[in-house]
């Protein structure tokens, strides 16, 4: 007998659990102006998740999943990628999507049923919502595939959660990308749940990154709730498939401090004292204490950025509220480039019982 | 001209459109070097190159996926599923994806997309390779699921897909590959989707057909000339949206109809044909419609599936009943 390979997976910290550095800080980390506004995106973010979860129990939102606990992961990507990359997202990451240009107003759209919320029409970079696990995974694949063809040096960053590494989807996709050597970066949100299914019901891999190594790409473990290590690793990771068509999963250690969907009642499977230690690791809290140590942080520079943030919110949420929905015909003109001649009687009765 | 036959036709059409637009792509298993397994990418890889004609992994949910990612990136992929048997993993790419792009975005993105792969029984190949399933996609909005049935409506109605901004599920007849060979110019030119094609015009009966059924049901028509009775045969070609203006008219001059197709006649696109057609010509029928279908069950291996496969004489049978009773 031989080992005729051996493989290792890293694993990236800047910022420990107590706000301590733990190892050399990257170049951009240095600029505190932007460790600010990323500190700025996750007190945002956060606002607005929160507010999303109250309309939703006020009946003026539909069925939302949160991402509290989860900022970090999502403010990283939006921050790390370059506006021309294409973002392929799941379902969970607002704090992404607000940097990639879509308006508060689209997302409370989206989450309040109406479709209009996927149009995203600042920004033609980024991808609709996927709702089907892992499903992204294999048409991000096919964008980066287009991106290679087409000669462009940008790269396609696509989202999903911890469960999704189950899916075939997963493990075709990763294949492919070592195979073609597609411009793709993965990133697992690995918030130890699939709605009420832990990470340790999921694999008897000890990681998820490792999953990367039998489709012969790079993976890595990330300090989800180090905003400093998720935003340097994205952006190597990202560097690597513009320059080398390197593809690679960056898996995401971090807790969902919250139920999977406002549909969801997470003490009917987790313990409470697990959410509390988790806690004490959360992101913002982290970022904040080190802005702290550096004196770049003050409670009363705290006051105004929630003040300011909740105030962005509730002018959203106002918009969000004044809006009219489309006319039912939406529904069918937009299925088609241009509607069958078989279907223009559907149309006409839904022209009929918009009009009763 | 050189005669060629339906695949010949198929690549004939690939070949045009890959020359005319950079955008075309085409992917799937083993279509490369090797062609293909039926040949319908026969030559392109050495004209083409392996960035335009890609040899994927063995994964059809990929495959899907992977075209899915490139038409809406702008690309207009051409994916080729081995068999439809084998295509049912990549269903949720384009049940939930391809269809929905256009719709979910209110139009901001599309997915031009082609899947093709062979379809139907009679091929005597082994379980999984004799798939009729048209109507599980039929039934799916935003998609086209579009049937060739003779090498001229094959290039096309394949020009036609490729060019079409929305995606579509193209089913090649495996038993009509190389049956007949016709003249096909290759001029550019395609065939109108969404259109019913009258192969025979006739006064007594409509003979509603589409792929590989085509064949029986012309045979059909021939014999029930020799009888004095006149079929008028049409080929539904695009199954899904139905272009039932052709039908209709056929069947109010008619009065009488027959659907045939190879799948299993539960839930079938003949169960939907002759459900418009009780709604919107009921009064203009003599004769109740009737389908001649292949049976509820899984098509049978070779040595079986000469029973399942709807005859030529159960077509003229089925209208024979139809004219005695009216």
């Amino acid at each position: 007998m031989k080992i005729i390979e051996r493989f290792e997976i890293p694993y990236y910290q800047y910022l420990n659990e107590s706000s301590q550095l733990v190892d050399a800080l990257p170049a951009f980390a240095k600029d505190v102006q932007l460790l600010q506004e990323m500190h700025r995106l996750m007190v945002l973010t956060r606002i607005f998740d929160q507010k999303l979860i109250a309309l939703q129990r006020t009946g003026q939102l539909g069925t939302y999943p949160a991402t509290r606990g989860q900022e970090a992961v999502f403010v990283g990507i939006g921050h790390a990628m370059d506006k021309q990359d294409i973002f392929v997202p799941y379902y969970r990451d607002i704090g992404a999507l607000i940097q990639r240009g879509v308006p508060l107003t689209d997302i409370l759209r989206f989450w309040g049923g109406d479709e209009r919320g996927n149009c995203f029409a600042s920004n033609t970079q980024n991808f609709p919502y996927s709702i089907p696990i892992a499903s992204q995974l294999v048409y991000a694949a096919g964008a980066a595939a287009a991106l290679k063809y087409q000669g462009k040096k940008q790269a396609v960053l696509c989202t999903c959660g911890d469960g999704a590494t189950s899916q075939g989807d997963f493990y075709e996709t990763i294949n492919v990308a070592g195979i073609w050597r597609l411009p793709l970066v993965i990133v697992i949100c690995n918030n130890r749940w699939a709605i009420s299914v832990s990470r340790e019901q999921q694999t008897a891999a000890k990681t998820l990154a490792q999953k990367a190594i039998a489709g012969g790409i790079a993976g890595e473990q990330v300090d989800g709730n180090d905003i400093i290590a998720v935003r340097e690793r994205i952006q190597v990771a990202l560097q690597k498939a513009r320059d080398h068509q390197e593809a690679s999963v960056l898996e995401m250690i971090c807790y969902r401090h919250c139920d999977h969907t406002t549909a969801d009642d997470a003490s009917r499977y987790e313990q409470k004292e697990e959410r509390e230690k988790e806690w004490l690791k959360e992101p913002i809290a982290r970022l904040r204490r080190y802005l702290e140590t550096i004196g770049s942080w003050t409670p009363s520079g705290e006051e105004a950025l929630i003040a300011q943030c909740t105030q962005q919110v509730e002018q959203a949420v106002a918009e969000y509220v004044q809006y009219t929905d489309s006319p039912p015909t939406a529904m069918l003109d937009s299925l088609y480039d241009k509607l069958p001649k078989l279907y223009e009687d559907q149309r006409t009765l839904l022209e009929h019982l918009c009009h009763k | 001209m050189p005669q060629i036959t339906l695949v010949e036709a198929i690549n004939q059409a690939l070949a045009y459109e890959m020359n005319a637009d950079k955008n075309v792509v085409l992917l799937g298993e083993d279509i490369g070097k090797n062609g293909g397994v039926f040949r319908a990418t026969q030559g392109l890889y050495d004209r083409f190159g392996p960035h335009r004609v890609c040899d994927t992994p063995l994964a059809e949910s990929m495959i899907g996926g992977l075209a899915v990612g490139m038409a809406i990136m702008g690309l207009k992929p051409v994916a080729e599923f081995q068999f439809m048997g084998f295509s049912y993993p990549a269903v949720d790419q384009i049940i939930n994806h391809a269809s929905r792009i256009r719709n979910r975005t209110r139009g901001k993105m599309s997915c031009p997309v082609v899947f093709r792969t062979p379809y139907g029984c009679g091929i005597h190949a082994p379980e999984h390779h004799s798939e009729s399933t048209e109507a599980l996609f039929a039934h799916i909005p935003g998609l086209r699921v579009v049937i060739p049935s003779s090498p001229i409506r094959a290039y096309g109605l394949l020009l036609a897909s490729i060019r079409n901004p929305d995606p579509v599920i193209f089913l090649e007849p495996a038993r009509l590959y190389r049956y007949v060979k016709q003249e096909v110019p290759d001029d550019g030119k395609e065939l109108p989707l969404d259109t019913c094609f009258t192969l025979r015009q006739g006064n007594d009966v409509s003979l509603i057909a589409w792929g590989a059924m085509i064949k029986e049901t012309m045979a059909a028509s021939n014999q029930l000339a020799q009888e004095g009775i006149e079929a008028e045969v049409i080929d539904v070609a695009t199954v899904k949206p139905l272009d039932m203006d052709t039908i209709l008219a056929s069947v109010e001059k008619t009065g009488r109809c027959v659907i045939i197709h190879e799948a299993a006649k539960t839930g079938g696109i003949g169960a939907d044909i002759s459900a418009q057609i009780a709604e919107q010509a009921l009064f203009s029928l003599k004769a109740p419609p009737v389908r001649v279908c292949g049976f509820d069950t899984i098509v049978p291996y070779a040595r079986l599936e000469k029973y399942y496969l709807p005859s030529e004489q159960r077509i003229v049978d089925a209208v024979h009943h139809i004219m005695e009773g009216s």
